[in-house]
């Protein structure tokens, strides 16, 4: 059988699909506002993907929460609407919203069937221009956030990437949770929230994906149905957030029978010429997949944790190159010199040319299997966008990864991986992690 | 900023109607391995999948995570593969790969370009009776899934709550043992388990392909014939004959403190039915029954009284799975504010059912949701895997394409009466399980941070 594999195999790679075959439109509504299409008629609804760029890193530092706890109010009542009000009439429409908030973004995900699609669109309007912040609403949604950050206080992983986070970055936005602090949020007044609301939703810094059964025209129109009266003009984003942390380990204790660790070091701007090549090789190292080195060397070989990868964060403000695994507080000291090791020997050795082709054949293979209904369409249309990723990326994206060479890799490997300079974050009761790690 | 709370507390938010629309292809190969057809041809990809009709129910007394054990040894070696090679063979065509246990099935997955399924059913029909159990694999595999379990289980608070009340739910029934296993058997776990598992179900009139996406019926079933259609049936396929639930007598209650909770909750369960072949008019009046009392936060009686008017629950909920081959359980949560007490939490759910039995429906809110049904068939139609995963599900826990197909028909003919009905019949003096997820009563620590080196 495994003769017919091989041949299988070799036969197959050149067919691999060259790219997404989906045909993007670059909209402008007749309001100036500019939006990605893919149309496709053949199923009665559109997703629509609103990325208001600037996100919670807007908070000033006294009122760090307000961006989240505004958006989870978007939902809580709108012109005529008290909560139940909305919440009703959204699911009479039979629509789907989602209002969440990241670093870099406030993102709204919609879909609208054909049948009510003006509707739906007048209530994602209100949602988004007339929130009404009741003072009640203000406090149920408080508390739920006063829950979330002592749950978050008490969740190992969560504990990991904040302390990180806090390391790495200080007082820049990026090194505090956007949920914002217990005192904090219990300082947010309605004045925050409108102050959040203005801020972060503004016509000047949203980018706007649409897949679906929609027309060019139509959604021109929908757009600025749903977004016209929002304000024009954003204010400005905070600066560059500097990567202030050098090699080392830090523990936190937590009472539990594993420890979850969280590492990295700076990592790579995605306008960088050698980004394709760091893609390609944070791929080989710990990307996705049961075939990565780190998974290899640490899950399969050695049976140390369940899982570890590795990404490249694209955070605006700060790239960064960043890992996670979790494993019995016994085993973990071992797992944290693996990952090291490794580190190290990539850096000094470089990768094999069958794992840079292996890496290229899953990347280039996998990613148009990703167009994958309108819904994931409009979000990677908008995601694109948001990176500033001109219209023609998606055609040529498999062509750039294809371009990386061994020797590109092996460079970038050399400048880019620090095992000196990784600092893991271990979050448990770690035995045997000595100082000199 | 419920489904983002839900999640904090590790309640799982399902959609409510989780289930298949549309049309498929179905076929019966000679040696009894089910296939299963939905096409979708917008994108050049496929999604195949093998399902057997095994789970950690059907485990050996005393091998508990024996079932989720060999789920991850078939990603080894087989007399034609080396280990690994498969998800290497998988990843190099372009495709991605995984599999997942459940109490009822366990199921294998690839998504690939379209002109790969066959080579996926080649290399799945080879791990299908041709598994090599290598020991050094075996006892590393098993730190591995030990590894699975502190993550997933011993690490939350949330899922070890879930794991005590399942086991103090079930009397009898195997539904009460974690598939993960638990972690003194799987420590124990041996070679000759996990052959002697495998052995026993993993044989093609056992099995179930699901091949959805950019392919026609025919061209499955071409493939099928020629990958899977070798393979010789089982005459020593086992009923799934499982101990079975007596009836419960005697309300029970469980008190779970750990210092790792941040917002206790009470939890309370009963039993009810499910969705059974040719019959699922009952579960389908508790679905509605489900989002009616405690679907939305806003808009169902609980969200809307103790999370709105009386503003006295943080999260409400009411959770009810109809789709599993023995009956399974209708669980009501409430997470209370700060100054509001548990045992209060509990008498205010009691306090719902009353409400819902005494108030009946609102007809504006059942047709909402009777839209939402109707409205559900065409947003599947954009998630051809989710649509794929379902039929596994229903097909793996003894229902028919055919009753997968009349599912939203069943859902579409339920009345308010038939609703109400169906809630006096599940609170008429049920036998419940209630569950205390808390925190020990003295202060807790700070997170103590410490630097070790630099």
């Amino acid at each position: 059988m495994i003769a017919r594999i091989a041949a299988a195999l070799v036969a197959c790679v050149l067919a691999l699909p060259a790219s997404a075959d989906i045909e993007i439109e670059e909209v402008t509504s007749p309001g100036g506002i500019e939006a990605w299409l893919v149309e496709d008629a053949s199923i009665p609804f559109v997703a629509l993907e609103f990325w208001f760029l600037g996100g919670s890193a807007l908070d000033p530092a006294e009122s760090r929460g307000a961006t989240y706890l505004m958006t989870g109010l978007l939902e809580e009542g709108s012109a005529d609407m008290d909560a139940q009000g909305f919440a009703a009439a959204l699911e009479g429409l039979a629509a789907s919203f989602d209002f969440d908030s990241y670093r870099d973004a406030v993102v709204i995900s919609a879909q609208m069937l054909t049948q009510n699609r003006d509707a739906a669109a007048d209530l994602l309007r209100a949602a988004l221009t007339q929130p009404r912040f009741d003072e009640t609403a203000i406090e149920r949604v408080r508390g739920q956030v006063l829950s979330i950050i002592e749950s978050n206080a008490r969740d190992p992983g969560e504990i990991a990437s904040t302390t990180f986070s806090a390391l790495a970055y200080g007082d820049h936005p990026y090194g505090s949770a956007q949920e914002g602090s217990a005192e904090t949020v219990g300082a947010l007044t309605r004045d925050d929230i409108l102050a959040a609301h203005r801020a972060a939703l503004t016509r000047e810094r949203v980018v706007v994906g649409a897949a679906g059964d929609i027309s060019p025209e139509e959604l021109g129109l929908l757009i600025d149905r749903i977004l016209g009266d929002l304000p024009a003009e954003a204010p400005p984003r905070p600066g560059l957030a500097e990567f202030g942390l050098d090699g080392g380990t830090t523990v936190v204790d937590f009472p539990s029978p594993q420890s979850v660790a969280y590492f990295g070091h700076r990592g790579i701007e995605r306008d960088d010429p050698d980004f394709f090549a760091a893609f390609v090789l944070n791929q080989v190292l710990g990307g996705g997949g049961f075939r990565s080195r780190l998974m290899e060397e640490v899950r399969v070989e050695r049976g140390l944790t369940y899982g570890i990868s590795t990404f490249l964060s694209l955070a605006d403000l700060s790239p960064a190159l960043l890992g996670q695994f979790s494993s019995s507080n016994d085993l973990v000291g071992e797992a944290i010199e693996v990952v090291r090791d490794q580190w190290a020997d990539i850096a000094a050795n470089g990768i094999t040319q069958e794992e840079l082709d292996a890496a290229i054949r899953y990347m280039t293979g996998e990613y148009p299997l990703r167009f994958d209904g309108n819904a994931r369409i409009a979000g990677i249309l908008a995601a694109m966008q948001s990176d500033q990723m001109p219209v023609d990326y998606i055609v040529n994206r498999n062509d750039y990864v294809r371009a990386v060479t061994l020797d590109d890799v092996n460079r970038v490997a050399a400048e880019l991986l620090q095992p000196e300079g990784l600092h893991f974050v271990v979050v448990g009761r770690p035995e045997g992690l000595s100082p000199g790690n | 900023m419920l489904r983002r709370l839900a999640l904090a507390l590790g309640l799982t938010l399902t959609p409510f109607v989780a289930q298949a629309a549309g049309e498929v292809a179905e076929f019966m190969l000679d040696n009894g391995m089910q296939v299963v057809v939905i096409e979708d041809h917008r994108t050049p990809a496929v999604t195949h999948m093998v399902w057997y009709r095994t789970g950690a129910a059907d485990e050996p007394p005393g091998q508990s995570g024996i079932a989720h054990f060999v789920e991850h040894l078939m990603f080894k070696a087989t007399d034609d593969l080396a280990s690994g090679e498969f998800s290497a063979t998988v990843e190099a065509n372009g495709g991605s790969d995984n599999a997942f246990t459940s109490w009822d099935y366990t199921g294998y997955i690839q998504r690939v370009a379209a002109d790969r399924l066959g080579l996926m059913m080649q290399m799945e029909a080879d791990r299908m009776r041709d598994l090599v159990f290598d020991p050094v694999e075996v006892a590393t595999e098993r730190s591995v899934i030990i590894e699975e379990r502190a993550q997933r289980t011993d690490s939350s608070p949330g899922a070890l709550f879930n794991e005590q009340m399942a086991a103090a739910f079930y009397l009898n029934h195997p539904y009460g043992i974690p598939i993960v296993g638990w972690r003194h058997e799987i420590e124990a776990l041996t070679l000759e388990n996990a052959r002697a598992f495998y052995d026993t179900w993993y044989h093609p009139n056992n099995a179930i392909l699901i091949v959805a996406g950019d392919v026609t019926p025919e061209e499955v079933l071409t493939l099928a014939q020629e990958h899977y259609g070798p393979i010789p049936a089982s005459d020593n396929l086992p009923p799934r004959m499982r101990p079975t639930e007596p009836p419960h007598i005697a309300d029970r209650r469980i008190h779970f403190e750990d210092e790792r909770v941040a917002t206790p909750y009470v939890s309370i369960r009963m039993l009810a039915p499910v969705r059974e072949p040719g019959d699922q008019a009952e579960a389908a009046a508790l679905v509605y029954l489900s989002e009616l009392l405690g679907g939305s936060g806003q808009t169902s009686l609980m969200g809307r009284r103790l999370q709105i008017e009386e503003e006295r629950s943080l999260f409400v909920g009411t959770f009810y799975d109809a789709t599993s081959v023995d009956p399974s359980g209708f669980s009501m949560v409430n997470a209370p504010v700060p100054g509001v007490s548990l045992e209060e939490a509990e008498d205010d759910l009691w306090r719902m059912v009353e409400t819902f039995l005494e108030e009946g429906i609102d007809p504006g809110h059942f047709a909402r949701i009777q839209f939402q049904i109707e409205a559900g068939e065409i947003y599947e139609e954009d998630d051809t895997q989710g649509l794929a995963r379902s039929y596994g599900m229903q097909l793996t826990t003894g229902l028919s394409v055919a009753d997968a197909e009349a599912w939203t028909e069943v859902l579409a003919a339920v009345t308010p009466e038939d609703v109400m009905a169906a809630a006096r019949r599940l609170f008429d003096d049920p036998s419940t399980v209630t569950g205390y997820l808390m925190r020990p009563p003295e202060p807790d620590t700070e997170a103590d941070t410490t630097e070790v080196s630099q």
